[in-house]
């Protein structure tokens, strides 16, 4: 074949070889991804990482010759084992992708077909690429199902994709997407929506996967810690460019740019209490970047020089380590590790503000979901509730604030017992516990204002005069960050970190003496979570709010929360003071849970510059 | 959690049965309740309100003995109850009573026009669905096209024709100003059907598909843009699956079920079109045959067609939830 023959001439045998890739909004000049440029080799997997926005997802579907409505190619090549994706016809691709090239999409619930049963979806694949007669279809089957730990029965290939858990619906893609033996495969984000749990089983799979067969893999993450545990070499992405790549141990260890710097800051550890630095700001759209570095504007080490023409794509040292930065050989003053967080007493007085759940059991319809769960919440005191999803964290959590009324046991505030449904409670206790939602995407009405959607809980609940309401708006929206400038605008003009201040806001605006999140940075990237995680804290503090923080991230915990509550298949395992259950665990679940947590320490131990 | 729970759940599903099988079961019980409802309703307005049938049916200048005389025919002097059991009775043994216009036996006048308008809907919506999932399906994969932009223009301007336009315009081209290719009207010799002359269907068909089209074509192109923007097609692409394959095995199937729902919703409305469809094309169908009953005051007629439409609405419903159901997996299967 004349793929192999390119092959063999080659001294090093680089499997993908990106040169200069350039996407366009179609019909424009406009880039979205411009300068992108990187190599990796058979059985290396390469992590490509970014906030969202970045133009990560365009690059990652770029390598097998695709590009989403509204864009196109405006040039570069993406050269796989010698020849050119962007230059091949449609036929040529259709023979490529899926056979040569294979993609793992960042939800596998809409990625696969709803109205098609999994085993069809496996099969085809193979029947688009296969000469008939290498293997029978159905035993190729059964093979690529046993190397994703998938049993293929007769009954599971039946399966819709609906009637399969996520992690399931995410190793039938990973078979999918491993079935023809492809020479790269291109994973967008393939954890995202899996618990930490699942995701290690993953991320084990694909390992070893890229391992056996000496697939070259494009890991693309906004995870740090997920892509320090699998990639050899680390691509950075800002805003349509790749601002730094190396090899993983460097740019987690030794990181050159301000921006990995700071991504590295905002990403939380299980080991440490540790204050996390968001990134403020957006990265800037396609169309709206700046003359200079894109990144000045958000930089804390920003020069004039910067803002008057992009910085080169240098190497530094050995060559192997690319920065695009003109400070990127100065030594670094701002540390990488973050700091911890001041020890602080965590009160322990029964005075107003206290939650306390007694014997709660909870059902959906006839299935029960917790059983007899009992926590506390003091005043001043955050109370993190971890566990897989289906655990029943946000059972719980809607149970306290009345949301879902199928329950049964004691829930008193204060001293004073509450109803189950919101509807039975008394208007002051409804104040008094609010609820922040998990997906700011959709927890807020799209056809009401910012200072609309704010005002309606104290409309509600207060008796104030419009124009002390409006006083208070504002105030509320000072307080989580925003200018007073976002009253009138709508949720879709917003960043998903605005709009979970914009929640935030609503819920603090009456004054609440608890609140109850519910993963509330699960749909943020990381530099924004951090910036929330924050917000929380310090609001905590000076408000005294007793808090409810429902999550499945364990690292997040360390960061916020003074107790733990470790919950699985709705019961308690474990409770106790943070730093005792993430370092003392005493339950094997929980052992194991933080076992699972990919840890950011691992990977940066190697990086001697900052020790 | 809810995924959970949904799976545990599911285990109990045996016992309450396929959910196809309790869709049928409920729908029918309404349907059942809805047909009961619907004929208390005609029967009130057409024999019991004020100014009797005897009254409608001889008009201003009848003489008492004369009303005396037919109401005492038609039972009216017995309850309103009663009147309504005997009627119901008759329906439901086939003896739906004779006409008050010939005398002839309702049934008998009703059954061949019954069969003549079953032939019209049926190949009405055959055609109108093929056209319009055929035509929604190439503008979503031309969108924005010239093709698209055309059709899309001529579909909203078509929706705002009332049918006896687009009727009367399709007489005038094809069958007397323009072109005399085509009968102006479909006037059937009594004893013969309406498939023993397809040239006399062609208007009155095409007068149909023309009005159904334009709401088919729409959704099928909505559903079908849907289907080819979502992540499953992107990704049937990724996977290096021939053209032709990405857009009938995945793309299709899922633009299905919310077409499904407007084919059905205009079966229903041709059931109603026909009427002027026929009295324009003086076509013999039911259509006809309620407009004549009703200008000739025959009760029973307009009864009788009154509730097989009825019937059919109903009937017709079930049947669209169910094929659109059994076309989603999601729904028709439990976890």
């Amino acid at each position: 074949m004349m793929v192999g023959a390119a092959h063999a001439l080659r001294p090093q045998p680089a499997r993908l070889v990106v040169e200069n890739l350039r996407i366009v909004v179609a019909g424009t000049s406009t880039d979205v991804v411009d300068e992108v440029s990187f190599t990796v080799r058979a059985g290396e997997v390469l992590g490509l990482v970014g906030e969202s926005g970045s133009g990560k997802t365009t690059v990652a579907l770029a390598l097998l010759g695709y590009h989403r409505r509204g864009l196109a190619v405006g040039g570069g090549r993406v050269m796989l084992d010698g020849s050119d994706l962007l230059a091949m016809s449609a036929e040529e691709l259709q023979g490529v992708r899926g056979a040569m090239v294979s993609y793992v999409p960042q939800d596998p619930g809409s990625a696969l077909n709803p109205a098609l049963p999994v085993g069809l979806q496996l099969g085809e694949i193979l029947g688009a690429h296969q000469d008939p007669g290498v293997s029978r279809d159905a035993d190729r089957v059964t093979e690529v199902l046993a190397e994703a730990q998938l049993d293929a029965t007769r009954e599971f290939l039946r399966r819709y994709p609906h009637q399969l858990s996520g992690g399931q619906q995410q190793r039938v893609a990973i078979a999918m997407a491993f079935a023809c033996r492809p020479r790269l495969i291109v994973l967008d984000e393939p954890t995202t929506g899996l618990d930490v749990t699942t995701q290690r089983h993953v991320l084990e799979t694909i390992r070893s996967l890229c391992r056996s067969y000496g697939v070259a893999a494009v890991y693309v993450s906004h995870d740090l810690a997920v892509i320090g545990q699998l990639a050899q070499q680390v691509a950075v992405m800002y805003a349509g460019r790749v601002v730094e790549l190396g090899p993983t141990e460097t740019i987690f260890g030794a990181p050159a740019h301000p921006y990995t710097r700071a991504l590295l800051r905002a990403v939380p550890s299980p080991e440490r209490s540790e204050v996390l630095e968001g990134i403020e700001g957006q990265a800037p759209r396609p169309g709206r970047r700046p003359t200079g570095c894109f990144f000045a504007p958000r930089c804390p080490d920003v020069l004039p020089i910067c803002r008057e023409s992009p910085p080169p794509f240098v190497p530094l040292l050995a060559g192997a380590h690319l920065v695009r930065c003109v400070r990127a050989e100065e030594p670094v003053t701002r540390s990488v590790i973050a700091r911890t967080v001041p020890a602080s007493d965590p009160p322990t007085s029964l005075s107003s503000g206290t939650l306390e759940v007694r014997d709660l059991s909870a059902r959906y319809g006839p299935a029960p979901v917790l059983y007899e769960i009992d926590l506390r919440v003091g005043p001043e005191q955050c109370v993190a509730i971890v566990g897989e999803s289906g655990s029943g964290k946000t059972t719980l959590a809607r149970c306290v604030v009345g949301l879902h009324d199928n329950w049964t046991g004691n829930v008193d505030f204060c001293g004073e017992p509450l109803a189950c449904g919101a509807r039975r409670r008394t208007k002051g206790s409804l104040q008094r516990i609010q609820y922040v939602f998990q997906n700011p995407y959709t927890s807020l009405n799209p056809r009401k204002t910012v200072g609309q959607i704010i005002d309606q809980p104290l409309e509600h609940f207060s008796h104030f005069s419009p124009i002390e309401r409006e006083r208070r708006v504002v105030a509320e929206l000072e307080d989580v960050s925003l200018s007073s400038d976002f009253l009138g605008r709508y949720p879709d003009q917003l960043s998903g970190g605005e709009r979970q201040r914009v929640a935030l806001a609503r819920a603090l605006v009456v004054e609440p003496e608890l609140l109850v999140c519910d993963e509330v940075t699960s749909a943020l990237d990381v530099s924004v979570q951090a910036i929330i995680v924050e917000l929380l804290r310090r609001l905590q503090r000076e408000r005294n709010l007793a808090m409810l923080f429902i999550t499945h991230n364990l690292a997040l915990v360390r960061s916020i929360a003074q107790t733990v509550v470790v919950l699985s298949a709705g019961k308690v395992v474990e409770q106790g003071p943070v730093e005792e259950v993430l370092e003392r665990p005493r339950e094997t679940y929980t052992i194991r849970l933080l076992e699972d947590i990919p840890k950011l320490a691992e990977t940066r131990t190697n990086g001697g510059r900052w020790r | 959690m809810v995924t959970v729970d949904a799976r545990a759940t599911g285990a109990g599903r045996g016992r309450r049965g396929h959910p196809i099988g309790r869709l049928v079961v409920s729908r029918l019980g309404g349907g059942v309740i809805t047909l009961i409802i619907v004929s208390i309703v005609v029967f009130a307005a057409t024999q019991i309100l004020p100014g009797n049938a005897a009254y409608a049916v001889l008009g201003h200048n009848a003489t008492p003995a004369r009303l005396h005389a037919l109401e005492l025919q038609l039972g009216l002097n017995r309850s309103a109850a009663a009147q309504y059991a005997a009627w119901i009775g008759g329906l439901l043994t086939g003896k739906a009573g004779n006409s008050l216009a010939n005398g002839q036996p309702v049934w008998a006048l009703v059954a061949p026009r019954l069969v003549n308008s079953a032939v019209l809907v049926a190949l009405s919506g055959l055609a109108g669905a093929l056209i319009g999932v055929l035509l929604g399906a190439i503008a979503a994969l031309r969108k924005d096209s010239l093709f698209d932009y055309v059709l899309s223009v001529v579909s909203l301007a078509v929706t705002a024709l009332p049918e006896f336009v687009v009727a009367i315009s399709l007489v005038i081209l094809f069958a007397t100003v323009v072109f005399q290719v085509l009968p102006a009207v479909s006037v059937l010799p009594p004893g013969t059907w309406a498939w023993q002359q397809p040239e006399l269907l062609v208007l009155p068909i095409a007068t149909l598909v023309i009005v159904v089209v334009p709401y088919i074509f729409r959704m099928m192109r909505a559903a079908m843009i849907e289907a080819l923007e979502s992540e499953y097609v992107e990704m049937a692409r990724l996977k290096g699956l021939p053209a032709w394959r990405v857009l009938l095995v995945h793309a299709l199937p899922n633009a299905v079920p919310p077409t499904v729902q407007v084919i059905g919703l205009n079966l229903l409305y041709l059931a109603g079109g026909i009427v002027v469809v026929e009295y324009v094309f003086d076509f013999p169908g039911i259509g006809q045959g309620l407009v004549n009953a009703v200008s000739n005051r025959d009760i029973p007629v307009i009864q009788l067609i009154v509730v097989i439409l009825a019937a059919f609405y109903v009937f017709m419903n079930i049947l669209t939830d169910v094929v659109a159901l059994l076309a989603t997996p999601r729904r028709r299967i439990a976890r």
